[in-house]
């Protein structure tokens, strides 16, 4: 099944670290990837009114284009994962009103079409071990504290990923690549999100619990998978950004960063704090994982190969 | 030519408020063969029974139809009253007018009307072609089994057993007093659990009547009211129990240990082991599981040092049959496990516990010797949170139902706490207080007033551990503020749930459940303690979540009934059987295999099915079966249901 790659608003802009890395990410890995020719907003939030489909049609018609092309559709910001799954779930639970929601967007959409997102595809198509042995720059000196925030787990009846009070995947992840990750109690909580619009201390103090905690379980990097909680862990991180204690990743960014991308295909452009520093000596360090420092002392073609020129990547 | 008398309940208004009764009659007077209607505002009445016998000898009533309630509620009732009057009381039937007319179709009162008379148009034809019975006698065992030796087990076998009636009372366990005996102080009272306990243990032990069966499991339960047969099987202990003396030094001696489940897991025993000191029976049990000589032939310490010679590792599991006349089912319950609280650790974070383990920790029998110390580093808890309703009042996520006594106990547990450190603090986080028993109001307010104990309305979000702490993060819905209280440890009021084994039981029993799990009984509010199933009752947790008072109660309820069974040496058998056409039987055994009261056996010789009147409840699976329409139900033939059939 082709894969339809789905970037929503913020990749081409706020977050085009997330877009380069992620891309670079799958050509490392041999996902094939097609970015969606046509395709509107996700809807943005999910709509509450679950029975009121027609609150949904942005999403849907986003799913209809690509049940016209016969594939799935891959995204990476949680807010499009989240209201495009849910908007798909909504529908079809609704199978009476298919027949005025194709005829308004114009399309036979069956309701069908997979939402993936990339830790689901990294998670069982690609699989952790068989990753662990792609790792051409282990992540030694990084000591990453996962977040998922609200949108990529919740509710579980319908992204059904994986259990939201106690998820695994990006800490499997960030083992595979050699890093150590720690453990604190406030990688499920919010950061604020929109409020940052409104209340700035509120959303100050909501992203100060977290990343003290994360800092206080001795992280030097905190991993995302939102733009969203990005932005506010950057912008009210206060002194603990402003000192470079904490730095904020997308989890694509360190992923490229450790397949051996190329590093100006590692994102690592937009960020405010000084992350080349932490880089240059997180590569420089010792892997923690054992799947890590095996791959870096039995790499084919050198554990310094740049990503374009890899032996595993496929160039189109 | 019969002669039927029709007789309309007005049911106070229950009926008369929506059916045209007036109608109702005027119909019924004009069905062939009915001679008498008339209506009353309370048949069940004195006046209304009187009513329906002078009719019955006035107009020569050979049959009688009453349109009332449910015949759950008052068959018995008419049917003794048409018997006073000489007539035989298979020969009256009820039509529900008002379950399935008056109620269900309050808004139409047309269409209820037109319904209830085409019912008693139905039951008018069926009782035209019902034929007197008599019902069978059957010898009554006078002996009665209790399933669960826990407060309410005991208590109906001591009730029973003092009654003059034999009793084998059965108990999984390898000593009886169920959750009671792991308890520290109760409430309203602060009685401690042990010392109000204790005694009644030792009662049971040296009751001449009561035949105690511990570590044993009802394995297969067949006949009927009045001579059900039991079998029982009790578990390999590898111990002698009836030479040991039980000394303990075998205990002492053993060098393997098992988390206790006694202490829910709070401290270690050893693979040979009693639940305390206490325990009656005093005689230990061997864990298969973790023993060192039956899991691999190294050790053999106990039996060494065994002065008479009491071990026995060759020991199997014995199986013993039993009559017993009546049965009461009081297995119990179990607690909501942590791990189904993913929010609240899961049962990882060492000191969130649930009630039961704080009993433990309060306990001066228990893992601490009744100290308040935290299980993470022995600490004794400064800030202690107690949420309620873990898993209860919360279909979602738990159980829909009230678990009734987690409000009262995490009360008394504030109290207690607040009893043994002085300059701690108690918080408490509730949906709402239900205090609904006497004297247990004024204890909450006094827990509140006396302990300072600080209550929160109000649910957790989130349990987590940092620095140490249990960090609290919930809301208190009174003020609207969210609050975060670092707790030294966290005390979950879980759900109580039919204990793990009901299910089994019921099934072996062949009791009906409700749909959490707990056992049904015959009427809610009529028939508390009976189930559907004559001749077995229903005590304690069983049933449904209760306290002490209301288990205690509720068993000598059940003894009671249990009593009156077995006060006769004989009792009358079911009158409405099933019967089987010799000429249209294949002797296939469907019904056999139909039958759930093992009534049905195949006689080869004459190749024919036969019906053992004194078993079948008349149930009519058998009818279903029949693959040759060979077996009928008496007075509801398979002609009678099409003649109704017509009428409606």
């Amino acid at each position: 099944m082709k894969t339809y790659y789905y970037p929503g608003c913020t990749l081409p802009d706020k977050a085009r670290d997330f877009d380069t890395s992620a891309r670079a990410c799958c050509e490392l890995l041999g996902l094939e990837l097609e970015e969606m020719e046509r395709w509107v907003c996700c809807g943005s939030a999910f709509k509450l009114d679950h029975k009121n489909i027609m609150q949904h049609l942005a999403p849907i018609r986003n799913l209809a284009e690509v049940h016209k092309e016969g594939g799935r559709l891959m995204t990476l910001c949680v807010f499009c994962y989240n209201s495009l799954k849910r908007a798909n779930y909504a529908f079809l639970a609704e199978p009476d009103k298919h027949e005025v929601i194709n005829d308004f967007i114009e399309s036979d959409y069956d309701g069908k079409v997979p939402v993936v997102h990339l830790l689901e595809m990294l998670k069982d198509e690609v699989g952790f071990e068989a990753l662990a042995e792609k790792v051409k720059r282990p992540l030694g000196g990084l000591r990453v504290a996962p977040f998922y925030g609200c949108l990529l787990l919740r509710p579980q009846e319908e992204i059904g990923f994986e259990d939201p009070e106690n998820p695994t995947v990006m800490e499997k992840l960030f083992e595979a690549l050699g890093a150590e990750v720690v453990s604190y109690p406030h990688r499920l909580e919010c950061c604020g999100s929109y409020l940052s619009l409104k209340d700035r201390d509120h959303t100050t103090s909501m992203v100060t619990r977290v990343l003290e905690s994360a800092v206080e379980a001795g992280a030097n990097a905190i991993v995302t998978s939102c733009p969203m909680c990005n932005f506010n862990f950057e912008f009210f991180g206060g002194e603990l950004v402003a000192r470079d204690t904490i730095h904020t990743f997308y989890f694509t960014e360190l992923l490229a960063l450790a397949l051996g991308a190329d590093r100006k295909l590692c994102g690592l452009e937009q960020h405010e704090t000084d992350v080349d520093r932490l880089i240059d000596e997180a590569l420089a360090a010792p892997a923690t994982a054992a799947a890590g420092s095996e791959t870096a002392g039995s790499g084919t073609s050198g554990a310094r190969a740049s990503g374009d020129q890899a032996p595993d990547a496929r160039n189109g | 030519m019969r002669r039927i008398g029709v007789f309309c309940c007005w049911c106070g208004s229950n009926i008369a408020g929506v059916l045209d009764l007036d109608l109702v009659l005027q119909e019924a007077g004009k069905l062939p063969g009915v001679v008498h209607a008339e209506y009353y505002k309370y048949f069940c009445s004195q006046p209304g029974q009187d009513m329906i016998e002078e009719a019955i000898r006035d107009n020569e009533l050979d049959g009688v139809v009453i349109a009332a309630c449910s015949p759950g509620m008052h068959e018995g009732t008419f049917r003794k009253a048409a018997e006073r009057a000489g007539m035989n009381r298979f020969q009256l039937e009820i039509v529900n007018v008002r379950e399935q007319c008056s109620w269900v179709h309050q808004l139409d009162k047309e269409a209820a009307t037109e319904k209830a008379i085409r019912l008693i148009a139905a039951m008018v034809e069926k009782t035209k072609q019902n034929e007197p019975l008599t019902p069978g006698t059957a010898p009554v065992v006078q002996r009665a089994l209790v399933i669960g030796a826990g407060i309410s087990g005991m208590q109906a076998a001591l009730d029973i057993a003092d009654g003059g009636r034999e009793v084998v009372l059965v108990e999984k366990e390898p000593s009886i007093g169920g959750h009671m005996a792991q308890l520290s102080e109760t409430f309203p009272t602060l009685d401690c659990s042990q010392c109000i306990m204790t005694p009644r243990m030792v009662e049971v032990a040296q009751h001449e009547n009561i035949r105690l069966m511990t570590y044993s499991n009802v394995e297969e339960v067949t006949g009927s009211v009045g001579n059900f047969h039991v079998k029982i099987r009790t578990k390999a202990a590898y111990v002698d129990r009836d030479t040991c003396t039980g000394c303990g030094l075998c205990i002492e001696k053993c060098p393997a240990k098992a988390p206790s489940e006694f202490s829910r897991g709070l401290e270690t025993r050893k693979a040979i082991y009693v639940n305390s000191p206490q325990a009656v029976p005093n005689q230990p049990v061997i864990d298969a599981e973790h023993c060192m000589y039956l899991t691999d032939g190294k050790c053999g310490v106990c039996k060494k040092v065994c002065e008479i010679g009491a071990i026995d590792y060759e020991q199997t599991d014995r199986m013993e049959e039993i009559d017993v006349g009546a049965i009461v089912v009081a297995t119990g319950y179990d607690l909501y496990e942590q791990e189904n609280f993913p929010e609240f650790g899961g049962g990882e974070i060492p000191d969130v516990i649930d009630g039961l383990q704080f009993e433990r920790l309060n306990s001066a029998s228990g893992p601490t010797q009744g100290r308040i110390l935290r299980p993470s580093d022995g600490e004794e808890p400064k800030q202690i949170v107690f949420i309620q309703c873990c898993g209860s009042r919360d279909p979602e996520n738990g159980v829909a139902y009230c678990s009734r006594i987690c409000c009262m106990y995490t009360g008394k547990q504030a109290m207690l706490y607040k009893h043994k450190v002085h300059d701690g603090q108690a918080y408490v986080f509730y949906m709402d207080i239900r205090a609904g028993g006497k004297g247990y109001e004024e204890f909450i307010q006094r827990g509140i007033e006396e302990t300072n104990t600080i209550y929160f309305r109000g649910r957790v979000s989130r349990l987590y551990r940092e620095n140490g702490k249990v960090m609290v993060s919930g809301v208190d819905t009174l003020s609207g503020e969210t609050i975060e209280i670092p707790a030294d440890m966290v005390v979950l009021a879980t759900a109580i749930l039919p204990s793990r084994g009901a299910a089994e039981v019921a099934d072996k029993l062949n009791i009906p459940t409700s749909d959490s799990g707990f056992f049904a009984e015959a009427h809610v509010k009529l028939r508390p303690v009976e189930t559907q199933r004559r001749g077995i009752f229903l005590a304690g947790c069983g049933q449904a979540p209760k306290d002490i008072p209301d288990s205690v109660a509720q068993a000598g309820c059940a003894a009671s009934k249990a009593l009156g069974l077995l006060a006769s040496r004989t009792l009358t058998t079911e009158a409405q059987v099933a019967v089987v056409d010799e000429e249209r039987c294949a002797a296939c055994g469907m019904c056999v295999t139909a039958c759930p009261y093992g009534s049905r056996t195949l006689d080869e010789e004459r190749n024919v099915a036969e019906v053992d009147e004194s078993l079948c409840e008349g149930c009519g699976a058998c009818v279903a079966a029949c693959l040759n329409k060979a077996c009928e139900l008496k007075n509801l033939t398979s002609r009678q249901i099409s003649t109704m059939l017509g009428e409606l």
